[in-house]
């Protein structure tokens, strides 16, 4: 964004007069939230999944500090199957930001060789839940920051920004603490961590729009490309390395898709686009009929309460 | 869309601006403003369907929850075959399955011309807090009414909250117009009786509308069934033309005098140093003139620095780092404003309370009180009244129960910066955080100041605390002896005293019986008695530590809470918490006294152990085990530990 700030454009009595963008609320407001954390907290960390949204939240971690580096790491929960372009830009963005990034593997996972391929609901369990669950145990971090949008889905509309979990990690949704004005409570019993969610009240569009006007680079998967996929139970996947399991005479086709959301490759369903460029991808999401969410399997395990139930057991 | 819909269709036009040009439509999404509002009603209400209505015809919902939308109106929605908005909005599953809205949710759509962020707050009184939580960051309120009903003791009770709470703009939106044959007189006729209402609580002015969220009356377009809502005599215009054009917020507080609460110090190296915040009010140019609060020191603003380059000006809502030509103390808790122009400091207020806690404020008790970035310890006095929230009426109360509102006095630790609130939200609003929970249990914000706290200063005295203790060739500190009724304190204390007097130390005991004659004999056994008694304790030991004393307290002191209140009177170092262990079965056993007998039949009421609570210390200085140790080995360990560590 340009440092012309207040570009706003509002009428009082009839008269144009310019104040902050919404945007440039938003930003204020989570800049304010990370300073908070790192002025209170003892030791946090930002999750970064290297999606857009985590792409936003590191941005506006490196707005909040400039001109120090963020004084936390990054933390990468790594399933070791997201797309290869995805480690990529993890690496550079560590590189340029001047953070630490650390890479958690959970062992057991690990050791038993999970995959979605063979393992369905578990995979996510063992890689993600229980693996953020151990490397936050492991390193001691009480705050850890995370991507999570209010306008993703009903029960994170309710979730704090600041957002209490037990020593095993559950959400109690009935126990939240009032969040007045902008005043947050970080103070946590023996035990307790806090998930915060800087960018609670962006919505879709507002992340996209900000990576347009900060030109913050996002993995090339956003974009259509022509790219080898093959289809699914009505999913396109994306063949990004040999250890793709194709059937007996199956061959991936070359298609023009692109990505609205990024997890691991054989879980994540690829639209067939021809938005080349950011305010194309933006159109196309615009007018598009499915909301983001639903290029993944997640929300529907349980009912229409799949992401609620989820995040009790310690899902981010 | 289907059949079953109704009939007014969406005038938003950025479909087209979207498939047409969509640079177009990025530079004027980029210069969208924001609108932060609640709306207030009971499910009965329509709020939910109102708010479901308001993302439906600015299409913020897809297809596909669409469809789940009207499947799930079929089956668990209350509008028989139509469509249920409701559901689109009530999210957690237990509220799904009670069919009401229990905490606050926020809600997000677009216009042409801003982004609004809508807080759903719950509607029955025991969720006052919830509203109150929600209003908190509301540029405006929504207060529902339904036609039907007209304005009943919760729209009371809303518009109550919302402004006390200084949300400024209030829309009085009186919904299922379409029940009441889009009726003009029904309308006038609520319209006076709120207009009266209103009056008597201080609003001054409203903007009322008659609408249908179900039907999507007067929502984005006029609506043909209600010819006669036109200006002058009404307001004439539509909830979404209403919900773009009015003030926001931020743009009040630019006008006001600059703040900035510092959050933290940036200073990558020794070249440079600056101070980060989120700017309250006001605004902020190279060069200004400003002061640091409380320490009072000036400067000048010598660069506002952001990633993104320097700032010529920075305004309200805006989150900035400022440095300075000067070196001069700035810390998290500072504040900085302009230096013609500061705010005051103060230890006594007056402040309205929202308590927002299971458990009931205790008068006397320390909290922690955040205000902006500073935070004290502070004591709440018993209220002066509450106010019943259904018909304004004030009463006379010893303490704040949960939800309840009500005005006291407020006393901290340290000198605050603040504002009233109604001159700054974030200058004048606050929090009270238990400190044995950690729970945020209630919200404040300050009414004004107390004379006395400005009018009794500090008297510099000539011989000060060190010169005491130098002269008894000491160090003095604090003893604090806590534990069960019969535990063995007293016994301990005086054993250690005697050895600490043969020393030649100069000590004092405070023993609990014995200042209950005296200093306390007006205290009872409640809990804000209790805490009051330690209170008192704790300050005479304080003194007699600056006279130089070793001072030795023998009191069951039950409370963490209250511990760490005197702990936090004394220098770091000087309190000494002494943990006497004895099981409530072995102390119940000696009952020396014979009270723990009398406890159990009932004539002593409030008796620590038995129908009154002992929290154990977590972190003592000194742990006694009375099962394992004599009270001479007690007494050595005790006098070891504080000779060792002094």
């Amino acid at each position: 964004m340009s440092p012309l700030y207040g570009q706003g454009k509002d009428t009082k009595n009839g008269e144009v007069m310019t104040t902050l963008t919404h945007l440039e609320r938003l930003e204020a407001e989570s800049i304010h939230i990370i300073r908070e954390v790192v002025a209170e907290a003892e030791k946090p960390v930002m999750l970064y999944s290297v999606g857009k949204d985590s792409a936003v939240m590191l941005h506006l971690a490196r707005k909040a500090f400039y001109p120090s580096p963020p004084p936390f790491p990054l933390l990468h929960v790594d399933t070791t199957w997201k797309f290869r372009a995805m480690y990529e830009l993890r690496d550079r963005m560590a590189e340029e930001s001047g953070m630490d990034l650390l890479v958690y593997h959970n062992p057991e996972a690990m050791e038993k060789g999970i995959n979605p391929f063979d393992h369905g609901p578990l995979h996510t369990d063992m890689w993600k839940t229980e693996g953020l669950k151990q490397a936050l145990d492991k390193y001691g971090f009480d705050a850890a920051f995370g991507g999570a949008r209010r306008d993703e889905e009903k029960s994170r509309a309710k979730e704090r920004i600041f957002s209490f979990r037990t020593s095993s990690h559950g959400w109690d949704p009935k126990n939240q603490r009032p969040e007045l004005w902008n005043l947050y409570n970080a103070r946590k019993n023996k035990g307790e961590s806090i998930r915060v969610f800087p960018i609670s009240n962006w919505t879709e569009l507002d992340v996209w729009q900000y990576i347009h006007l900060n030109d913050i680079p996002i993995v090339p998967l956003y974009f259509a490309e022509e790219r080898p996929t093959v289809e699914r139970d009505g999913m396109l996947l994306m063949v990004d390395d040999d250890r793709f399991p194709l059937e007996p005479g199956e061959v991936p086709l070359m298609r023009s898709v692109r990505f609205r959301t990024l997890g691991c490759y054989p879980l994540t369903g690829a639209v067939e686009s021809e938005a080349k460029t950011l305010p194309e991808v933006i159109q196309e999401t615009l007018l598009t009929t499915t909301s983001e969410r639903q290029g993944r399997a997640i929300d529907k395990d349980a009912g229409g309460a799949g992401m609620e139930v989820k995040k009790q057991q310690g899902y981010f | 869309m289907t059949e079953t819909t109704t009939t007014t269709e969406p005038v938003y036009v950025v479909d087209e601006l979207i498939s047409k040009d969509i640079d177009a439509y990025l530079d004027q999404h980029e210069h969208k403003t924001m609108l932060r509002f609640i709306t207030c009603g009971s499910v009965d209400d329509g709020k939910s369907t109102l708010i479901g209505r308001l993302l439906y015809d600015s299409k913020m919902i897809f297809e596909d929850q669409l469809a789940a939308l009207e499947s799930d109106s079929k089956k668990v929605g209350t509008q028989g075959q139509e469509i249920d908005f409701a559901l689109l909005v009530d999210g957690l599953a237990a509220e799904r399955e009670q069919g009401i809205t229990i905490d606050v949710a926020y809600r997000f759509f677009n216009t042409e011309k801003r982004k609004f962020i809508v807080a759903d707050c719950p509607g029955h009184e025991q969720y006052t807090r919830n509203m109150v939580t929600g209003a908190s960051t509301a540029d405006l309120a929504v207060i529902l009414i339904d036609a039907r009903k007209g304005v009943l003791v919760q729209t009371r009770r809303h518009s109550y909250l919302c402004h006390l709470i200084g949300i400024r703009n209030i829309v009085l939106a009186v919904n299922k117009m379409d029940l009441v044959d889009y009726s003009q007189e029904v309308f006038d006729k609520i319209v006076a009786d709120y207009t009266e209402f209103a009056a008597s609580i201080g609003i001054e002015s409203f903007t009322a509308m008659p609408i249908s969220g179900f039907k999507g009356d007067n929502i984005t377009t006029l609506s043909p069934n209600t010819p006669w809502y036109q200006a002058p005599r009404y307001a004439g215009i539509t909830l979404v033309d209403h919900l773009e054009t009015v003030e926001v917020l931020s743009s009040v507080d630019a006008d006001k005098p600059f703040r900035l609460p510092v959050q933290w110090v940036n200073r990558p190296n020794l070249d440079f140093r600056g101070f980060s915040g989120l700017i309250a009010t006001g605004s902020v140019k190279p060069g200004d003139a400003i002061r640091v609060l409380p320490s009072g020191k000036t400067s000048k603003v010598s660069r506002i620095v952001t990633l993104d380059g320097d700032l010529d000006e920075a305004v309200a809502g805006q989150s900035v780092t400022v440095c300075f030509e000067d070196e001069i103390d700035c810390s998290r808790g500072s504040v900085i404003s302009t230096a013609d122009n500061p705010p005051q400091s103060a230890d006594q207020f007056e402040a309205t309370f929202v308590w927002m806690a299971d458990e009931a404020m205790t008068p006397g008790r320390a909290y922690w009180f955040k205000l902006g970035t500073q935070m004290v310890s502070a004591t709440v006095h018993e209220p002066k009244y509450t106010v019943n929230v259904n018909t304004m009426e004030h009463l006379a109360a010893k303490t704040l129960e949960l939800n309840a509102i009500g005005v006291a006095e407020l006393v901290t630790d340290k000198q605050v910066v603040f504002e009233s609130y109604a001159d700054n939200r974030t200058l004048g609003g606050f929090i009270l955080i238990d400190k044995m929970t950690n729970a945020t249990v209630a919200a404040g914000m300050i009414n004004f100041s107390l004379r006395r706290s400005q009018n009794v200063h500090w008297q510099a005295l000539d011989i000060d605390r060190k010169q005491h203790a130098n002269l008894k060739n000491q160090k003095p500190a604090v003893l604090w002896f806590t534990g069960l009724s019969g535990s063995g304190k007293s016994t301990i204390a005086n054993l250690v005293e005697k050895k600490l007097h043969r020393m030649n130390r100069h000590t004092f005991l405070l023993d609990g019986d014995n200042v209950r004659h005296g200093l306390n004999k007006d205290l009872g056994f409640t809990e804000a008695d209790r805490i009051e008694n330690i209170r008192r304790v704790g300050e005479v030991a304080k003194l007699m530590t600056d006279a130089g004393l070793i001072v030795i307290t023998a009191f069951i002191s039950p409370f963490q809470a209250d511990r760490e209140m005197v702990r936090a009177m004394l220098p770091e170092g000087e309190f000494f918490e002494v943990f006497i262990d004895t099981p409530l079965k072995v102390a119940e056993a000696r009952d020396v006294k014979g009270l723990y007998k009398k406890a159990r039949s009932g004539q002593l009421k409030n008796f620590t152990g038995i129908d009154s609570p002992y929290e154990a210390p977590r972190n003592p200085e000194v742990r006694i085990d009375t099962t394992t140790m004599s009270p001479e080995e007690a007494a050595t360990l005790i006098v070891d530990t504080l000779l060792g560590d002094i």
